[in-house]
């Protein structure tokens, strides 16, 4: 089963409803689980799990390479990249490798078979165990757009696993998409303020859209659930659980620990949490 | 000899685009007869990323020797360049006094990009 842990809003408790539900599931010794950190501009799990470290892979992405011998200058391929990272000026291609997504148009259109793949490196896959689980996290290279290639590799990397967790970027873009797709479902965590109900709701567009089972998690929650609440029975979404806006979670948190092995008294919001998704 | 201008309408009176690749469209002056016409630039305004690069692919199908435009970005700039096509930034005013000027010689040559990429 892989499930997606996502959201719109940054910050509001994707890694830690994934590290914990992670750390939760790998108390059931007959599965193997796996958190997949696809967060891959800003990873964070690893700070909670603090992993061993076992394999480090560099991650690339295939751009064209265009034979100035060969090429004709016919301009198909520019006409064919809809990301502008090519372009024909004075019988030659120029080519913004950082533009290019490696949907692979150009070298398929290509009459005289002038374009080979070039490699660019997006970032780097970082594989480790801590606990009974397994953690595998991206990390792209300063500066780079380009982060669904990455996520699909660590992705990829976790394939096995008998239960994978995917912490998504937030957002409701290309990455996030990346993240949740191929997933069999979807926990949208938010915050019970209006900026966590206004990008819950573009989250929830998006999943919708896409064909997702999908359900709510409220983090830091409060006297202000309500939002989030009335809402969700508005829309009749599954409110999966709440976990609250403490002092204790708090200092858990802020020293990276995770929540479940200091205060274990979480844990039946997990088991409740877990049940009310595998009954979907 | 051809320019092009960005510009936020069809007609000669209409004012300058201070954007490049998100222009509304652009002028293509004949220098020689004095004929224009206008393209938009409708697809680049939508596009998601590489606006910079299509618009200066675009006015450089249209063979125009010189672009007017308020600011432009690095890879247009390395597109232009390529093409030979020589860059103004810093245009105002509408498109006829934007030519006047150019005629005049009264416009700036940029040597490089004035502005900072959208993307990287």
């Amino acid at each position: 089963m892989k499930i997606a842990i996502a959201s719109g809003k940054g910050g509001t408790g994707k890694s830690t409803i994934a590290v914990n539900l992670a750390y939760y599931l790998s108390e059931y010794k007959d599965k193997k689980i796996s958190l997949l950190d696809c967060d891959v501009e800003e990873p964070n799990c690893h700070i909670f799990l603090k992993p061993e470290i076992i394999n480090r892979e560099k991650i690339f992405l295939s751009i064209p390479d265009i034979d100035n011998e060969k090429c004709t200058g016919c301009g198909k391929c520019v006409e064919i990249c809809r990301f502008n990272s090519l372009a024909l000026v004075k019988n030659k291609i120029m080519v913004f490798p950082e533009l290019c997504h490696s949907c692979g148009g150009c070298w398929l259109v290509c009459p005289e078979k002038a374009i080979s793949k070039a490699q660019r490196e997006v970032g780097e896959l970082i594989d480790g165990k801590s606990y009974s689980l397994n953690l595998t996290y991206g990390k792209t290279r300063i500066a780079e757009p380009m982060s669904p290639p990455l996520i699909n590799a660590v992705k990829k990397w976790g394939k096995d696993f008998d239960i994978q967790i995917i912490d998504c970027p937030p957002g409701t873009s290309c990455p996030m998409i990346a993240g949740i797709e191929g997933t069999d479902y979807v926990i949208l965590v938010t915050e019970p303020t209006p900026f966590g109900l206004y990008d819950l709701k573009l989250a929830v567009e998006v999943v919708r859209k896409l064909g997702f089972k999908f359900g709510i998690v409220i983090n830091k929650s409060s006297h202000n659930d309500h939002l989030i609440e009335n809402y969700a029975k508005s829309e009749d979404i599954d409110l999966l659980a709440k976990l609250q806006d403490n002092r204790s979670i708090a200092k858990v948190y802020s020293k990276g620990e995770v929540i479940l092995e200091k205060l274990p008294e979480y844990k039946e919001l997990f088991k409740n949490l877990y049940e009310g998704i595998s009954s979907n | 000899m051809k320019i092009a201008i960005s510009s936020t309408g069809d007609e000669i009176e209409s004012l300058a685009d201070q954007r490049f690749g998100r222009a509304k469209g652009f002028i293509i002056y004949d220098l020689e007869t004095g004929d224009y016409k206008y393209n938009d630039n409708l697809q680049n305004l939508e596009s998601s990323q590489g606006a910079g690069i299509q618009a200066a692919q675009n006015v450089v199908n249209e063979n125009v020797e010189a672009v007017i435009t308020g600011h432009c970005g690095p890879k247009a700039f390395k597109v232009l360049s390529a093409a030979g096509v020589k860059i103004y930034t810093g245009a105002e005013g509408t498109i006829n006094e934007l030519i006047e000027k150019f005629k005049n010689n009264e416009l700036r040559q940029a040597e490089n990009a004035d502005v900072e990429g959208h993307w990287v």
